[in-house]
């Protein structure tokens, strides 16, 4: 299987690397691999999204999820969006937990 | 533990999907950990089939059959597992009698989309000319219940503190001239929160938002060419999903999170949001319309229907919804719920609404069931429930609509008598007295007071605002039904010109008309309801019932913001007023009569002479005084107002009733002044040096304040 995202944790930083696709068939997946992070200190919640092309209903929720069980003081961010996926955050307003970024620069 | 009810115990006959009983409630789909629950009823029904489609795609790619032991009573239901619930798109076939004469009119062949379906598809672009060769036009989607309110919840404003504000999704932002990134959406209204905050408005009451076919009885209009469409939308496919082409995000599928994420935003803002719903008939038409959903589920259940087995037609729209029947009922139920809960929508308008008090036969009920089950709904019960208190049928109940307490209307006597009056008509004085005080002659019997009445001028049907100074007659020509349809009781004046015109006399006349409707209604007891765009004077040039313009006949043209600023600001600190001043707010009615001690009574009536008013057929002055020590029936001190209108064609001295020895008359409004003296913003009003005698213009209003 050939997973489309990456998890990987250093120093209080989890950083989740997306591309492709994410929605329905592979968001449980991602989900299952968030979850691995809950409970260990987190303060940057990182989603790096330069090759991601087109995330759905379901792959916003697993954003949520993550932003919700890893840390309510955990800042989460979403950098280097492409165009279409920004503006199907922002139009559905679920972007509210996000701080929208081209590259990364601590909050 | 692993509950062991939640394994599949049967596969679909291809093999592809497993299976097992499902819950009977809650009817529709429902996401379970595994796989989805569908549930329908169907009284007639003898088989029933769910049919699966991979979004957009022709033809479906399976179809499974509810296996007998997945029947319980009249519901089937079954949980699918391994469903792709974002990607698919599901619906029925229903296999029954068709006997019309019974009310039978099953088709097995016709698939049928979930009366409870909470996302639509099909529709997801508005305008987009639909492929009419598919099979399926309609199609129910599965969606995500989970939306993080934070700490939302529906505000609770008092009905009489309410600002109402009516608007259509599209037409309030599709212009260009709006300015906003995503014209005529959800997403957009956002974006003018700041506008709406800025003009006071507390309550948005948006048109129709449920799914509904913007295609149906399209045709190109004789006089104009274009494409007329079902813009309005009172017309229900479905009552539960939001619809997609009124949504930014509608091409994902994403319109359930913009909408909530629109309450979410306005309650943020103090915005109320309220949402007409129609419930009184469907898109399917009569027997020669579309199988769309109810009619081949089961018909009898859904529609009334003659002895013969035809549709009645009280909504004047080919079909009648019958809910009065217990299904339905509860399908009604089950909906408005869904949206206070889910949604966090703070009240509903019920488009025609003296069709719910009719029976399965169509007579019009003492008591009816599902009017007195939405009056205590639990769910519902801090619910704003505004009924149009008529239907096409000939029921007319203003002020008899069965209310047990809870119902407010909207009170079309209201509309009525102010234009008649507004136009210098006779013998009004007296209607006024009743509707300026919350209309206690409709009201009073029942004790269900001021707040019952939901004040409006103008509203989605009929003149807008500036049209009904501009024009006498109606003209919709262009709705290619030879200006028969619309209203012809519209008790308008053009003020001279009938039309656009350069007379700068007759654009003033009609600037101060407006002004002095819109003082009127703000000052008037009851909740005040105005329609989107009148602060700009927008116009529809004369049509009066624009329902199937999707142009800029009904576009809310924003260039006119700034050409007509001096009405924005008008509305502005008139709202600004009214919510300054709790007199102006009462949930009751009045007594008539001074019970705190103040020396005057709570309300008071007065002409060219104080503590007369001339209430003979030709007086066309009116005024009256309210005591501030009587502010929500004496439990709040505010202070004293007293309004004066003049809609004689001469100026008139008001004599203006005494106040106490440390007390004087300041000036709020002058419609007769030019701007910016026409109103002064709250707490900057100006103390009048003759504290006797006030000379009201012709056709003015003029409101005092003593301070």
């Amino acid at each position: 299987m050939d997973p489309k995202f990456s998890v990987d944790c250093k120093e209080g930083m989890a950083k989740v690397e997306l591309c492709g696709r994410l929605d329905a068939t592979n968001a449980p997946l991602l989900q299952e691999e968030l979850k691995k992070l809950i409970g260990q200190k987190i303060a940057h919640l990182v989603f790096l999204a330069k090759d991601l092309e087109y995330i759905s209903s379901a792959g916003l929720r697993v954003m949520i999820f993550a932003k919700q069980k890893i840390g309510v003081d955990a800042h989460a961010y979403l950098i280097g969006a492409q165009d279409a996926v920004l503006s199907v955050i922002k139009m559905s307003g679920l972007d509210n937990f996000l701080t929208i970024q081209d590259t990364y620069n601590e909050q | 533990m692993l509950r062991i009810d939640l394994h599949p115990t049967h596969t679909s006959k291809d093999g592809k999907y497993r299976l097992r009983v499902g819950k009977p409630l809650p009817f529709g789909a429902t996401i379970v950990p595994g796989g989805v629950n569908f549930s329908v009823y169907s009284r007639a029904a003898t088989s029933c089939e769910l049919v699966l489609f991979n979004k957009h795609e022709d033809k479906p790619c399976c179809s499974i059959a509810f296996p007998d032991e997945f029947r319980i009573g009249n519901v089937f239901t079954m949980v699918v597992f391994d469903l792709d619930y974002e990607n698919i798109e599901y619906g029925f076939y229903m296999d029954g009698p068709f006997e019309p004469r019974e009310g039978h009119r099953f088709d097995h062949t016709k698939i049928l989309m979930d009366p409870y379906a909470k996302v639509i598809g099909g529709r997801d672009l508005w305008g987009k000319t639909p492929d009419w060769s598919d099979i399926y036009q309609h199609r129910a989607r599965i969606c995500f219940d989970d939306f993080d309110w934070e700490s939302d919840h529906p505000l609770e404003t008092p009905v009489e503190d309410l600002i109402i504000y009516e608007a259509h999704v599209r037409g309030f932002t599709k212009h260009p001239s709006s300015g906003v990134k995503h014209p005529g959406t959800f997403a957009a209204i956002r974006e003018k929160i700041p506008y709406l905050k800025e003009l006071g408005v507390n309550c948005i009451e948006l048109m129709p938002i449920h799914e509904f076919d913007e295609f149906e009885n399209s045709r190109t209009s004789p006089v104009t060419g274009k494409l007329l469409m079902n813009y309005w939308g009172y017309s229900n496919v479905g009552f539960f999903a939001p619809k997609g082409g009124f949504a930014a995000t509608g091409k994902f599928g994403m319109q359930v999170d913009e909408v909530k994420t629109l309450v979410k935003e306005l309650h943020k803002n103090g915005i109320e949001v309220i949402l007409d719903v129609v419930f009184n008939h469907t898109a399917e038409g009569n027997e020669r319309g579309p199988y769309i959903s109810y009619r081949g589920i089961d018909n009898k259940t859904y529609y009334i229907l003659t002895p013969d087995g035809y549709y009645f037609n009280f909504s004047g729209c080919g079909n009648t919804l019958n809910c009065n029947n217990p299904i339905v009922r509860n399908m009604i139920l089950d909906c408005l719920r869904y949206w206070a809960a889910d949604y966090h929508v703070d009240g509903f308008r019920f488009d025609l609404a003296s069709i719910l008090g009719r029976d399965q036969n169509g007579a019009p009920m003492h008591s009816p069931p599902l009017l007195e089950s939405l009056a205590f709904d639990p769910i519902l019960g801090k619910c704003k429930l505004i009924a149009e208190a008529w239907d096409a049928g000939g029921l007319y109940q203003v002020g008899s609509f069965p209310a047990w307490g809870r119902w407010v209307e909207w009170n079309g006597k209201y509309r009525d008598d102010l234009r008649k009056f507004l136009k210098g008509e006779p013998g009004m004085v007296g209607a006024m007295a009743q509707r300026l005080q919350g209309s206690p002659d409709l009201y009073q019997w029942e004790g269900r007071g001021a707040c019952a009445s939901v004040n409006f001028i103008t509203a989605h049907d009929g003149f807008t605002l500036k049209d009904m100074v501009s024009y006498n007659e109606k003209h919709n020509e262009a709705n290619g039904e030879g200006n028969g349809d619309g209203s012809n009781d519209n008790y308008s004046w053009n003020c001279g010109w009938e039309g656009d015109t350069q007379d700068p006399q007759v654009n003033r006349l009609r600037m101060k008309q407006m002004k002095n409707a819109v003082a009127m209604l703000l000052v008037s007891q009851g909740t005040p309801m105005i329609l989107a765009g009148d602060e700009m004077a927008n116009t529809q040039w004369g049509n009066n019932n624009a329902y199937c313009q999707d142009n800029e006949i009904s576009w809310i043209d924003w260039s006119l913001l700034n050409k007509n600023r001096e009405l924005f600001e008008f509305f502005k600190k008139i709202i600004a007023f009214r919510m300054a001043h709790p007199v102006l707010r009462s949930r009751t009615h009045f007594l008539n009569r001074d019970y705190v001690g103040s020396g005057y009574a709570d309300i008071t009536w007065h002409g060219a002479r104080a503590w007369n008013a001339d209430w003979s057929l030709n007086s066309r002055l009116l005024a009256f005084m309210l005591c501030g020590k009587h502010a929500k029936c004496g439990k709040v001190v505010d202070n004293s107002v007293y309004v004066a209108m003049n809609m004689h064609w001469d100026m008139h001295g008001f004599e203006l009733p005494r106040l106490p020895k440390n007390l004087f008359w300041h000036v709020v409004a002058n419609t007769d002044a030019a701007s910016p003296q026409d109103i002064w913003p709250v707490g900057r009003e100006i103390k009048l040096e003759n504290q006797f005698e006030f000379l009201v213009g012709p056709r003015s209003v003029v409101i005092l304040l003593a301070k």
